[in-house]
């Protein structure tokens, strides 16, 4: 079976996982990815929980999270505020690659 | 499987108190996360560190741990020596669902008997997802690739005993696919508890590093060397792209920097990306009589003064 070639579905940025699909995704209980809405570190497209879409960047984002909070023990808003500025120091990196300047 | 000496994972003596343990965690935790960290091994270095701090922070499975022995070198081979956990009960999986698979086998067969209950998954009578990352080329993105996966797959073995195994997916990675994005194969997670539907299996890709190509979203840069003759005079180059060599205009009065865009060239899809030459004018070696020759006529030719700006 090592031979088959698997196809699987993509999961753009946005608008693709529903919550139930992202609470199994990230292993978690329900209430903790709300939290993560209601704190803002995720943002599903949709106007209630049942409509609720994310993106691989929500999955990626959360997984992240969870392994911050997990493995610095660190409040949800503590690793919140890492996750932040982790993003931020790769958006500056992403301006020099795009300069041609190259960084460690 | 190989021994893993934990005390020395965490840099620590057998004989450190609590409190050292999780000091000496933080600190590697702060040195090594993969999240946070610059080090080329860092992935490697956490779970190892992960691991050693399951074992130790935990006083009974550091106590079973304590139990095997002082005359075990890491690295050497290692079968958990039977009843050797009697009047120990292991409780709660390792650091959570969906993260077994970062331990070692040796970890799996001492404390992996415990973990196979899984009650959330049980309960929701659904098998685990998992996660993998990919590192694909460029290439892969223009043209769509098949590349191999390779998971670490914990699995229950006759006796309830964890057992880690590995798992080789060929995955097709789609034409257009962009860093960040994430392909699901839904059925390939952890089967299914008592005949449960399986999880699914995530793959976030990423792109390897190119030696000219950097990517931003779906857009592409590229430094495009020209000679000053080129830059000067406008000229027709040949550039390479990621989808197949172009034949790019350079205007006349270039100078290094200037940005070309090849519309709908950077990654494809709907719509396509950008993809960017920054030229970068780069001077012939003044090395022969001749070249110098040249360079001393420009010198002498062109009233050029090219610190006009500052004043001097």
């Amino acid at each position: 079976m090592d031979a088959d070639i698997f196809t699987g579905i993509l999961v753009g940025e946005q608008g693709a996982l529903s919550l139930e699909e992202m609470v199994e995704a990230c292993g978690a209980e329900t209430v903790w990815v709300v939290e993560l809405v209601e704190v803002g570190v995720l943002s599903p497209v949709g106007r209630d929980e049942a409509a609720w879409r994310f993106g691989a960047l929500d999955l990626l984002r959360a997984r992240r999270l969870a392994r911050l909070a997990r493995d610095f023990e660190a409040s949800t808003e503590a690793a919140a505020l890492i996750l932040d500025l982790l993003d931020e120091i790769e958006r500056l990196r992403a301006r020099l690659r795009r300069a041609g300047m190259e960084i460690d | 499987m190989e021994f893993k000496d934990y005390y020395q994972s965490l840099g620590i003596e057998r004989s450190a108190p609590e409190g050292e343990i999780k000091r000496a965690y933080r600190k590697l935790a702060r040195k090594y996360h993969p999240d946070v960290s610059k080090e080329r091994d860092a992935s490697e270095r956490m779970k190892a560190i992960n691991e050693a701090y399951e074992v130790l922070k935990d006083p009974e499975k550091r106590a079973a741990y304590d139990r095997l022995g002082t005359g075990w070198q890491p690295g050497q081979d290692f079968h958990p020596p039977p009843d050797w956990d009697t009047g120990f009960e292991f409780r709660g999986s390792p650091a959570g669902g969906g993260f077994a698979g970062d331990f070692s086998d040796f970890f799996a067969s001492l404390f992996g008997g415990a973990t196979g209950a899984r009650h959330r998954a049980g309960f929701q009578g659904r098998g685990e997802d998992h996660h993998a990352r990919i590192l694909i080329d460029l290439e892969d993105a223009f043209r769509g690739a098949t590349r191999a996966v390779t998971l670490r797959v914990p699995e229950l073995d006759a006796e309830g005993r964890l057992a880690v195994r590995e798992r080789t997916l060929n995955v097709h990675i789609p034409k257009g696919i962009r860093e960040g994005q994430v392909i699901r194969l839904a059925g390939q997670g952890s089967a299914g508890p008592q005949g449960g539907r399986a999880g699914d299996l995530y793959i976030e890709v990423a792109f390897k590093p190119h030696p000219f190509y950097r990517v931003d979203g779906r857009d592409v840069y590229m430094t495009l060397p020209v000679a000053p003759w080129e830059a000067a005079l406008g000229a027709t180059v040949k550039a390479p792209t990621p989808g197949g060599p172009v034949e790019v205009k350079i205007p006349p009065n270039s100078q290094s920097g200037r940005k070309l865009r090849l519309r709908g060239r950077g990654i494809p899809g709907e719509p396509p990306g950008d993809l960017y030459l920054v030229l970068e004018v780069v001077l012939p070696p003044a090395q022969t009589d001749r070249a110098k020759q040249i360079y001393q006529t420009m010198a002498r030719e062109l009233a050029f003064d090219p610190r006009r700006g500052l004043g001097v």
